[in-house]
């Protein structure tokens, strides 16, 4: 080989090595993915899939479709203005017997009735009533001797409307809305109009919990971040301790020392602050106190960590140039402790949203958040569509709060609510 | 008091007193309850009141001679280790996996690996009711060691991704330069460098799945009761000193737990050097 040849010798050499170090990059790469993919799949089982669908649940509508097919079909070119004709009628009176058959218009009562008061009735009524089959063009005479409801266009409004495959029937009862015989989206009859209700009082009581948390746990931080290490260390055990212990026994606890008889009215008793014992707990007082004292941790840990990068030189320069410390603390401190003002008022917030154990333990009926109902839904009536529904709007509330939290602690470190 | 010397004026005093004054209530605030409930478990009464009557270990007899309490401690025992178990191998790889790989879905993948945290207990609860019934999961062990394997493993990603974080990467390009194979290099390089942090993400996925009740109250059938959801029902139904004395022994549980991971951290601190 000759020296001239060299720099071309080397050009190739290099096009190889760029390309052997791209691919063990991407090699690389691939074995990191490789190592995260079983937790992805893991919680794709244990905890999308299962999200996504009760999701699902909260739009789908098969009952009806499912007990009664002809009717069903026989409705969905119906333009819901005048009475169904004949067809229908004569589908509807094979379908309910079919379904008395099988066993099945229960079901389709039950999913009926949730859109209609009372049309359970109608339905097992007519399913009791109905004989045979009716003569061809006189089912819906039949159908409107045994129950004058099959006369209303409502009745069929309903049952159209129900006909799934998919609804937003449970959803809109979810906010109080519901639609009209014209399918229009009207307020819900006052009877049925609790959810609002329900989602106000949980956002009231998440956010007078995030309030006391923030007042109290304010001077705690300001507290562990200002002594010396060794000081504080030492009492972040009064704050990590609650921390650690079980949500029931806290629960437990706040329940002996608030009853009737418990360790609070017999010291107010015993000093003759009172004669009667106060009605402490099963009531919105009980719940706030439990759940701030569940809670509070939530706000000091991120509080703390906010405190602790603050430099004590700024309040020196403050002072240095003539502010007084009140305005010091609120033109130079307070600013700084924002973020994590921010971060730990959202996490109290996101977490007192979704509470459960706590109001359902120390809260009376009106105290109940709605995780509760949700729970009530889901094991006591059964009722699945709804129950979904509103964890769908209780899901989306948190998700929207958590991506505001996620920009807030972004560049913080990911822990600063942990510890460790 | 002393010790904040740059207290110079009377109101910097007064609101610096207020402090501790404050911060000193939240302290009782926090702590009283679980202290006031300790003595109430070896009251030899069966009201839940002061003052004690007599000393007595009734209560805690009853507990460890009733077949519920006792069967419950040993659920929570045997899904708390399976489930730390298992989030240990799935969140150590992950986290292991997330530090090396670089992709700009990366914060999109992490926030979906931490998530079960943030979406209320009952929304998770209720969709592996539905999920799980069907598959004949629910009243099993596996569906609740699974379900709490969800929920304790972003915390071992969190405290192992954060061990990782000031873990050098040169050590293990050293191992491999050395000749080690990589999983040889993990094994007797990473491994026992980033194992106060494997420790410390295993308290937490143990103390999530041994406090959590809610999925318990969907998901258990009558065998799978576990100690907080024995609480549960007891608290509901009548209190009995029993639930003080299940209270004191979960107490303690957490306080060893609490204890060593306040060590390990010392520990960690120590290696790192005053400076970390």
């Amino acid at each position: 080989m000759t020296t001239t040849s060299l720099p071309g010798a080397n050009a190739q050499a290099e096009v190889p090595l760029k390309r052997r170090l791209r691919r063990a990059e991407r090699t690389r790469q691939v074995k990191a993915l490789a190592l995260v993919l079983p937790l992805l799949l893991f919680l794709l089982f244990t905890f999308a899939g299962p999200i996504a669908g009760m999701l699902w649940r909260a739009v789908e509508d098969w009952e009806v479709r499912q007990v009664l097919p002809q009717t069903t079909a026989a409705l969905a070119s119906w333009d819901g203005k005048d009475l169904p004709d004949e067809k229908a009628y004569a589908a509807l009176a094979s379908d309910i017997l079919a379904a008395r058959a099988a066993g099945t218009v229960p079901i389709a009562a039950k999913r009926l009735n949730y859109a209609l008061n009372g049309f359970r009735t109608i339905l097992t009524s007519t399913a009791r009533n109905l004989k045979a089959v009716p003569e061809p063009g006189t089912a819906k005479e039949t159908l409107g001797k045994i129950n004058p409801a099959w006369r209303e266009r409502a009745t069929w409004t309903t049952i159209k409307d129900a006909s799934g495959p998919i609804t937003g029937f449970y959803l809109l009862a979810a906010l109080d809305l519901t639609r009209n015989a014209d399918g229009a989206i009207v307020a819900a009859p006052p009877d049925q109009a609790i959810y609002r209700d329900i989602f106000l009082r949980t956002f009231l009581i998440s956010l007078g919990v995030t309030a006391l948390c923030l007042i109290l746990g304010f001077p705690v931080a300001y507290l562990l971040a200002t002594l010396p290490p060794g000081r504080s260390n030492l009492l972040m055990i009064f704050v990590l301790l609650p921390f650690w212990t079980s949500l029931l026994v806290r629960t437990c606890a706040w329940i002996v020392l608030l009853q009737s008889k418990g360790v609070v009215n017999d010291s107010l008793h015993w000093l003759g602050i009172i004669d009667a014992p106060l009605r402490l707990i099963y009531n919105r007082f009980g719940v706030c106190v439990a759940m701030t004292h569940v809670l509070l941790p939530f706000m000091i840990l991120p509080l703390y960590s906010s405190m602790k990068a603050i430099s004590p030189a700024y309040m020196r320069a403050a002072a240095s140039l003539g502010a007084p410390p009140l305005t010091a603390f609120l033109r130079i401190y307070l600013p700084q402790t924002l973020p994590g003002i921010g971060a730990g008022s959202l996490l109290v917030f996101i977490l007192a949203l979704g509470y459960y154990i706590t109001p359902a333990l120390v809260g009376g009926a009106a105290d109940q958040m709605i995780s509760y109902f949700i729970a009530l839904y889901t094991t006591e009536t059964a009722n699945w569509g709804l129950a979904s529904a509103l964890g769908a709007v209780l899901l989306l509330a948190t998700v929207l709060l958590a991506l505001v939290y996620g920009k807030l602690v972004q560049g913080q470190q990911v822990t600063g609510g942990m510890k460790n | 008091m002393s010790d904040n010397s740059s207290l110079r004026t009377p109101s910097q005093r007064i609101a610096w007193t207020a402090t501790i004054v404050v911060s000193t209530l939240v302290f009782i605030f926090l702590i009283a309850p679980i202290l006031a409930i300790m003595p109430l478990s070896f009251s030899s009464s069966a009201y839940l009141t002061y003052p004690l009557p007599g000393f007595s270990l009734r209560w805690y007899d009853d507990f460890i001679t009733s077949p519920r309490w006792m069967n419950s401690l040993k659920n929570s025992m045997i899904i708390g280790v399976a489930s730390t178990l298992l989030s240990m191998v799935l969140g150590t790889m992950a986290a292991l996996g997330l530090a090396q790989w670089k992709s700009r879905f990366k914060p999109l993948v992490l926030a979906f690996v931490l998530s079960p945290v943030v979406v209320p207990g009952v929304i998770t609860a209720v969709g592996l009711y539905f999920f799980f019934a069907p598959i004949g999961l629910t009243g099993s062990y596996l569906g609740l060691i699974l379900a709490h394997t969800a929920l304790a493993t972003p915390f071992v990603v969190i405290t192992v991704g954060a061990t990782l974080q000031s873990f050098d990467t040169n050590l293990a390009r050293a191992a491999a330069s050395l000749g080690a194979s990589p999983l040889e290099a993990f094994r007797r390089v990473i491994l026992p460098l980033i194992l106060p942090g494997l420790a410390s993400g295993a308290l937490f996925a143990f103390a999530t799945s041994f406090d959590e009740v809610v999925i318990v109250l969907f998901m258990a059938g009558p065998e799978q009761r576990t100690l907080p959801r024995e609480m549960f029902s007891g608290i509901r139904e009548n209190i009995s000193p029993t639930i003080t004395a299940a209270a004191v022994i979960l107490t303690t549980i957490s306080v060893i737990l609490l204890a060593t991971l306040e060590a390990l951290r010392r520990r960690n601190e120590r290696l790192k050097g005053s400076g970390g």
